[in-house]
């Protein structure tokens, strides 16, 4: 019978953690370099989170005269605007700066609908104003710093302090990383944004437990092994399960790079990317982690006087 | 691991059942879905308005205008209250910034009266949430200068502004109403906004017109005194008299009478129709007894003048009285096309809104952009979960074949909670479901590699995938449970197309511990019992 088949051999040893001399620099920059984007190309805010007038419009004919349309439109006084090709050729995203009242941006939308007339289709119009975008901005963050302090509990509860921490840092990692993409690509930066991360990091954390859950039954079986021995031992024991599960995840997601359309574009990208990155910080930085943390071995042991003896034994092994 | 108990074999299949049965309306076109007989499973998605097309609009209401509202009413009572009590007063004044009216005086020996009296307006405020007393509307004080300030409370001006809402609430239902569109969605945002979610809806501006005009109606006599054209030029106004402009293009100046005839509170209906002579769109109007009486008596006294019809401080005709119109009934004409007519009598109808709302954030998705992103968006799925399938039985042949049943089982029970749910699909949504794809995915993954281990460990076949399951439950529940930490994050703190989002992968994530654990492992039993292999092909 078709047994299926086996991409990554049982027996594969590959030294993930010896290395992680050059994987610390990675994981460092993969951190640091992001913020530097941040602050010197910065994000293409979107509207949710800059104010502003979004119009996309389809013209009749293809592809679009955006000449035209930016004559039509520049005469207005609408302060100031972008025109530019979205997806298809004959669909035109409109973008307005956001106006310091609600009513002016109102006032703007129904002169543009105005100048350009019935001859265009109006496909989407999003108007954020100044005091909903500041709102969306602070409830982003919140979000995000909720549900990683949710997760740090949780990890902390079923595991131990080590591995709280070993998470949240390894998805700081995560989430500046995918923040550069952001800026990298120019990617607008808006609420579906959000959600993208705030999913990266619930997936990726999935994977960080998945190897924790693993790297505990360790530390109960190899009393002995050295750390370094030992986290390199629970992540090829997991290395067929993780290629696995991120690939199918992976090729769930890609079509929707392709054709989900324009409206997901952006998120199917993130999530591509964060599939890819919280896979990479699982093994070589939330692993790591804990052997500048320190996990007690003696805290997963089963009796009060085998973790005694473990902890001797793990004295002598950091001792050797 | 081979036997199972008879009602966990019926539960399971019960379940299984009812998530394919109710998830089938799904995949039928909703126009024949009405032909079907009547026990047949009806309900369908809803589908967010990103999918669907419609408008979402957020309008938050303006405090500063309902509390100067406000404290008007309260100079007027304190003057009424002075009065009545023939108390002496000066510097009656309001202080819009410091929310409080003030009043001096005359004779200090009436000030202890005029506190005892003016206190009798502050009442108490009876039901917030917990049905509680949370204290009076207002704060009565003797000032500095020898009277009295009346100030506004918190809870006072919260009261105030949540009766607004309410009000406006029911004023902009009945508006959207008359619309026609099917189901829209009117609902109070947090302490002072409302967000309408009207679907399918075409003419957003107009739906916009209709929602945020104020729809204060009133009757007054132009001033046939003065001459309006000079008075807009000069803008010397007469004392007692306005000067207010008509909706026309150039809008053409009216000087009227301060006092109000009567006001569209009196409205009992208002329809659109023809003119009997002329055949123009008119609006025709009731009002209640007492409106008609005043009506009545104001036409008697005015025959031959011409009075004002104002709605939101624009006139919208001004024709002259050429009898008392007593029957409490008239018509507003005004050069009008049918819709136009049409929207004015809804206005009427529907009250005017307690302060002016303004948006502060729209949305709106045509609908054949919303078709599109179906279309793109199922294809998409579709083209995923085929990669997946093939992906599953390449890596794990007959355990895959496990997995992939699983699968679709996982699919059709997302379907079917969101169809009884009345929960809403978006497109991000669709995304959602598609993760769920992999994570459900990952549960069986982590079982087969479990099982794969105990069968390197050297356990034979059915002990084999007995600890393969039971060893990778922990880790499947673990791993889960912290996803979904994020995801409530995500249903909580977001809105709209996200919130869809976090409830599509909440239900996934759940029925995939049920179909990837306890239906896998049913299927994975069933053939233990029938084929009694000597090894696991895994």
């Amino acid at each position: 019978m078709f047994r299926g088949i086996t991409l990554v051999p049982a027996d594969t040893k590959i030294d993930f953690v010896g290395q992680r001399a050059i994987t610390w620099l990675v994981s460092a920059l993969l951190t640091v370099v992001p913020l530097i984007l941040v602050a010197t190309i910065g994000l293409n805010m979107g509207i949710d989170f800059s104010g502003g007038t979004l119009i996309e419009i389809q013209t009749k004919k293809s592809p679009a005269n955006l000449a035209e349309i930016r004559g039509k439109i520049s005469g207005l006084g609408l302060g100031e605007v972008q025109i530019q090709e979205f997806g298809a050729p004959n669909a035109v995203l409109i973008r307005i700066a956001s106006a310091p009242k609600e009513e002016e941006q109102q006032a703007s939308v129904a002169k543009v609908k105005e100048a350009l007339g019935d001859t265009v289709e109006y496909r989407r119009t999003e108007i954020v104003g100044p005091t909903i975008s500041s709102e969306l901005i602070a409830g982003g963050t919140i979000a995000v710093v909720v549900a990683m302090l949710g997760i740090m509990i949780y990890v902390w509860l079923r595991f131990e302090w080590q591995f709280a921490v070993a998470a949240v840092a390894s998805l700081v990692h995560d989430i500046t990383a995918t923040i550069g993409l952001y800026a990298v690509l120019q990617l607008e930066f808006n609420v579906s944004s959000i959600a993208a991360i705030l999913t990266i990091i619930g997936y990726s954390l999935n994977d960080k437990v998945v190897i924790f859950d693993r790297i505990r039954e360790n530390l109960r079986k190899y009393r002995r092994m050295p750390l370094v021995q030992l986290l390199d031992r629970s992540i090829n024991e997991m290395l067929s399960r993780a290629v696995l599960t991120h690939v199918t995840t992976f090729l769930a997601m890609l079509p929707f790079l392709f054709f989900g359309g324009e409206a997901i574009y952006g998120f199917a990208v993130a999530m591509c990317f964060g599939i890819v990155i919280g896979a990479y910080s699982s093994i070589f930085v939330a692993s790591p982690m804990q052997l500048i943390l320190g996990v007690r071995r003696d805290a997963f042991s089963v009796s009060g006087e085998a973790s005694k003896a473990a902890k001797e034994r793990a004295g002598a092994a950091a001792r050797a | 691991m081979l036997h199972f108990q008879r009602w966990k074999v019926i539960l399971v299949f019960g379940i299984v059942f009812a998530g394919i049965i109710f998830s089938i309306p799904n995949l039928i076109p909703t126009s024949k879905l009405k032909d079907l007989p009547s026990w047949v499973p009806h309900k369908q998605v809803n589908l967010g308005l990103d999918l669907q097309g419609g408008a979402h609009l957020l309008y938050q209401i303006d405090e500063k205008e309902l509390v100067s509202d406000w404290l008007g009413n309260i100079r007027g009572d304190v003057r009424e209250t002075l009065r009545s009590n023939r108390i002496g007063y000066t510097d009656l004044a309001q202080n819009v910034a410091g929310r409080s009216v003030s009043v001096r005086v005359r004779k200090p020996a009436d000030l202890d009266k005029a506190f005892t009296e003016l206190k009798k307006l502050s009442l108490p405020i009876g039901n917030d949430v917990f049905g509680g007393f949370s204290g009076n509307n207002l704060d009565v004080t003797r000032n500095d200068s020898g009277g009295v300030t009346l100030t506004a409370t918190e809870p006072g001006v919260n009261d105030r502004i949540s009766s607004a809402i309410q009000t406006s609430i029911e004023t902009i239902r009945r508006r959207v109403d008359a619309f026609g569109t099917t189901e829209p969605s009117i609902q109070r945002e947090g302490r002072n906004r409302i967000l309408v979610q009207v679907p399918g809806v075409s003419d957003v501006q107009r739906l916009k017109n209709l929602i945020g005009e104020t729809g204060k109606l009133e009757f007054k006599m132009v001033d046939p005194s003065a001459d309006a054209a000079e008075v807009a030029s000069s803008k010397q106004v007469p004392p007692g008299t306005e000067l207010v402009y008509s909706s026309d293009e150039p809008p053409i100046p009216y000087v009227l009478k301060d006092q109000v005839l009567v006001s569209g509170e009196s409205l009992v209906g208002s329809q659109p129709g023809f003119d009997s002579q002329t055949g123009e769109p008119v609006v025709t109007f009731r009002f209640d007894s007492a409106g008609a009486k005043r009506f009545g008596r104001a036409t008697q006294d005015n025959v031959g003048l011409p009075f004002a019809i104002v709605l939101d401080n624009k006139v919208v005709s001004a024709p002259v009285i050429r009898e008392p119109i007593l029957g409490g009934t008239g018509q507003i004409s005004g050069s009008f096309s049918v819709q136009e007519a049409n929207d004015l009598s809804v206005l009427l109808r529907s009250g005017a809104l307690p302060a002016k709302l303004t948006v502060i954030e729209e949305r709106t998705v045509g609908a054949s952009l919303g078709a599109d992103s179906i279309e793109s968006g199922k294809k998409a799925a579709i083209a995923g979960l085929l990669l997946v399938i093939v992906f599953m039985f390449a890596a794990y042949g007959l355990f895959g074949l496990f997995a992939n049943v699983a699968l679709f089982v996982n699919i059709a029970i997302i379907f079917a909670v969101l169809s009884l749910m009345g929960a809403t699909l978006t497109l991000p949504g669709i995304a959602g479901i598609v993760l769920v794809i992999g994570i459900a995915v990952d549960a069986n993954v982590l079982i087969n590699e479990r099982i794969r281990e105990e069968i390197r460990s050297g356990k034979s076949p059915i002990a084999s995938v007995e600890s393969g399951y039971s060893r990778a439950l922990t880790t499947i529940i673990d791993s889960n449970v912290t996803t979904l930490i994020a995801v409530l994050v995500l249903f909580l703190l977001g809105s709209g197309p996200v919130r869809g989002f976090a409830v599509t992968l909440t239900i996934g994530i759940l029925a995939s511990m049920f179909t990837a654990v306890t239906v896998t492992r049913m299927m994975v039993a069933y053939w233990l019992r029938r084929a009694r292999p000597k090894v696991i092909p895994i």
